[in-house]
């Protein structure tokens, strides 16, 4: 696998996310990875980078932000043998959970994981399809590092560089695909 | 499962690592968890393995997953048979122009939506989801691929809940399941 053969593929999926404008409000522009999903060979691409990058380094687990995280998190835990582990907003998981607050641009969050979905001492890492501010990222991070796990990377398809989540991730490293601005 | 078919041995595994959690979300109700099934990565690859067997030969264009539960299930199925994922979604979160179905639920409705441009007349679809109850939601699913043009050829689930005959929400669809549960 050559650079240039990396630099291809990354190419393409960047050309098939699709931008709209003022949504959800007026000045966002929202990247929209469907349209990726529609493009059977890009969609590959993708999980095959991350699954390049991940696949000799003994993760156990990935784990995934709902909801995009679930598209994006479960085929690469397939094709490294290691389990999937759903974060989600609260209420949604029907055992025993732990939760993390988090803070949005106006108000909270709370995302929440089984208790017993991970073990301390486990190798992780948290996928998701986009990082912004870096808030939900961070509140993965805590709920798994809370458990003893150790978070290898964060990884993410696209980056808002302007945003500087990259920043509230502190010494945890971050991969992502596309960096937009 | 009934009559005397001889069950794939991938099933045993599949329906022992599925958590019943009794009163979720109210008291009565037994929820059906495959969160536990996704933490055994070889049986969680016994599952998608199943389904792809029956899909990789019946030019299935489009692989629609459900939120949130569908598209934990539906990717990887799309990637292996080399179809399209389309994501239905509840409302407002889809950014782009979309197409809404209404559906109703034991108090209430709810609303399915896909995005307009994402499957065409010439699309062969399987719709997919975690768990099959009532078929409301199915049901939605269905309406909005075909409202678009595309041919729903089947519905897929990891559990049927038998009791509560969403197979017959199908409009004689067909619909394949891998594990029963009867409470």
């Amino acid at each position: 696998m050559t650079s240039r053969n990396v630099e291809d593929r990354i190419q393409k999926i960047s050309s098939v996310i699709r931008v709209i404008p003022d949504f959800p409000k007026p000045g966002i522009m929202f990247q929209d990875i469907t349209t990726l999903l529609l493009d059977t060979k890009a969609f590959k691409d993708c999980i095959d980078l991350f699954v390049e990058r991940y696949k000799d380094k003994n993760i156990s687990v990935v784990a995934g932000v709902e909801a995009r995280g679930f598209i994006f998190g479960p085929p690469i835990a397939l094709a490294i043998g290691a389990k999937f582990v759903p974060l989600r907003k609260p209420g949604k998981l029907p055992g025993e959970v732990i939760r993390e607050e988090y803070s949005l641009e106006y108000g909270e969050d709370i995302m929440e994981m089984h208790v017993g979905a991970v073990n301390a001492g486990e190798r992780a890492i948290i996928v998701d399809d986009l990082i912004a501010t870096g808030g939900t990222l961070r509140a993965a991070l805590n709920l798994l590092e809370h458990v003893g796990v150790e978070v290898v990377e964060c990884t993410c398809l696209i980056e808002l560089p302007e945003l500087k989540g990259r920043d509230r991730l502190g010494d945890k490293p971050l991969f992502v695909l596309v960096s937009a601005s | 499962m009934s009559g005397f078919r001889e069950e794939d041995p991938r099933i045993n595994s599949i329906r022992t690592k599925i958590r019943v959690v009794p009163n979720f979300p109210k008291q009565g109700i037994d929820f059906l968890d495959i969160t536990t099934l996704l933490l055994d990565p070889k049986v969680f690859k016994n599952t998608i393995d199943m389904f792809v067997e029956r899909y990789k030969n019946k030019n299935i264009s489009v692989v629609a997953g459900i939120e949130a539960r569908g598209f934990i299930f539906g990717p990887p199925i799309a990637l292996a048979i080399g179809a399209k994922f389309v994501p239905l979604r509840k409302p407002r979160k889809l950014p782009g122009e979309v197409i809404s179905e209404e559906y109703t639920l034991e108090y209430g409705s709810d609303c399915l939506e896909m995005h307009v441009g994402a499957v065409q007349h010439s699309d062969r679809a399987l719709v997919v989801d975690d768990l099959v109850a009532t078929g409301g939601t199915l049901c939605a699913a269905m309406n909005l691929l075909e409202r678009a043009g595309a041919e729903v050829v089947e519905c897929a689930c990891v559990i049927e809940l038998p009791a509560l005959k969403g197979r017959e929400r199908l409009n004689g669809k067909p619909l394949y399941i891998l594990v029963e549960y009867h409470s």
